[in-house]
């Protein structure tokens, strides 16, 4: 055990990574399998508020574009459960602990998507403050969670960059649709700045995710790096972020905010946001409905599948 | 799991000529249905030319247990490098 131990200490160490059939202490696999599983949940809940106005987008431009990031997510999602599957967790396992609430999703996807200027603030805001993430991320050490995020990445570019797009066409429209490009990014800013997980002095997992570099830099300093990103995108269009007190400190040459409301936090994650119940009621019921797939899918393979390499 | 959902491996060769190198892994009740599903997982963006997918189940690995037994000999052999011949400075192109 100490030689298997001193090993996996010793790539973390060097900064190698560490992979599936490697010894790993059983803390460092529960915890990737919980950050990873919320992860996953949040790339595939997060496609219902997108969802929620594929029926009505603009434009076929716009229908095909949401269509694609959509299917972007759903993959995201996919690439995560299997990085969970290394780790000895069935994707079966963890959609069960979604279901019965014991496993969690990004608070921010708990909020409904009112107007069409809703999807290009989830495609900036919520997107963005996800690569600030997932970019930190693609350091991780675990290897398959790793190779996840540097895909992840490459495709989430685009997500951000249609979302402004949507939001200049929007911000530079009439004064109807800049009145709801600025209600978009009125509710949407403090959602996307509390994705970041809460401050460094109160993240309970922190500790030793970092000390295992599963997590490679803290939220706090991802949150600021953010802010500081977007707040002259913000201004670009036109805009203002809700917030009297985000100002530029000209010593630091970051951006100041005021305190974030974890209460609305702690809340939305503990179940009591606008959009919990629908979400997961969703959720189950195409679980459900789509049983009769699964079972085909299953009897029919059991007919016809053979071992030779041809389709 | 639920019966006959299977893991499948992906591999995908970007152009002829380069290895298959492997993707990352996708669910498939058969064969056909996990080639579909690796193209719409990994291939979306012109990622491939062609693709494979095995049973995860096929995969042979050495245990982790037994990984220094079988690859420390590439260390002690060093005779099987080109460094560890003399070869007199005057002789070229070898």
């Amino acid at each position: 055990m100490e030689k298997h131990e001193a090993a996996f200490n010793a790539l973390i160490e060097q900064d190698l990574k560490i992979e599936p059939h490697d010894w790993m202490p059983d803390e460092y696999r529960k915890h990737l399998v919980r950050q990873v599983s919320q992860h996953a949940h949040s790339e595939v809940i997060g496609m219902q508020p997108e969802g929620n106005w594929l029926l009505r987008a603009p434009s076929l431009r716009s229908k095909q574009v949401l269509l694609a990031k959509i299917q972007d997510e759903g993959g995201h999602g996919l690439y995560l459960y299997s990085v969970a599957e290394t780790l000895n967790v069935s994707r079966e396992e963890l959609i069960t602990q979604l279901h019965e609430g014991k496993a969690r999703y990004s608070s921010v996807f708990n909020y409904p998507t009112l107007n069409w200027a809703d999807i290009g603030a989830i495609g900036w805001l919520v997107d963005g403050a996800a690569i600030v993430n997932q970019v930190s991320l693609q350091k991780t050490s675990y290897g398959p969670y790793s190779r996840a995020m540097v895909r992840i990445c490459m495709e989430e570019s685009f997500h951000q960059r249609q979302g402004f797009e949507i939001m200049i066409h929007m911000a530079r429209g009439t004064k109807e649709q800049r009145e709801m490009a600025q209600d978009a990014v009125n509710r949407f800013w403090f959602p996307a700045l509390m994705m970041f997980g809460p401050h460094d002095t109160d993240s309970a997992h922190t500790g030793n995710a970092m000390k295992w570099k599963i997590k490679r830099e803290s939220n706090d300093y991802l949150r600021q790096k953010f802010i500081d990103k977007t707040v002259p995108q913000v201004e670009f269009l036109g805009l203002t972020v809700p917030d009297p007190n985000c100002r530029l400190n000209e010593t630091t040459g970051s951006y100041e905010h005021s305190p974030l409301d974890w209460n609305e936090f702690h809340d939305v994650i503990n179940g009591y946001g606008p959009c919990n119940t629908d979400r997961l009621d969703h959720h189950r019921n195409v679980q459900q409905e789509n049983r009769w797939v699964r079972e085909a899918a299953a009897a029919y393979a059991q007919k016809t599948e053979t071992v030779n390499s041809s389709l | 799991m639920e019966t006959g959902d299977n893991i499948w491996e992906v591999f995908i060769q970007k152009k002829p000529g380069i290895a298959f190198k492997h993707a990352g892994s996708v669910h498939g009740y058969d064969k056909k249905m996990a080639v579909q599903n690796a193209r719409d997982a990994y291939c979306r963006r012109g990622e491939g030319r062609e693709l494979w997918v095995v049973p995860s189940a096929s995969i042979v690995s050495v245990p982790m247990e037994d990984a220094d037994a079988y690859f420390d000999p590439q260390e002690d052999k060093i005779y099987r490098h080109p460094t560890f011949y003399q070869i007199p400075a005057e002789v070229k192109n070898i």
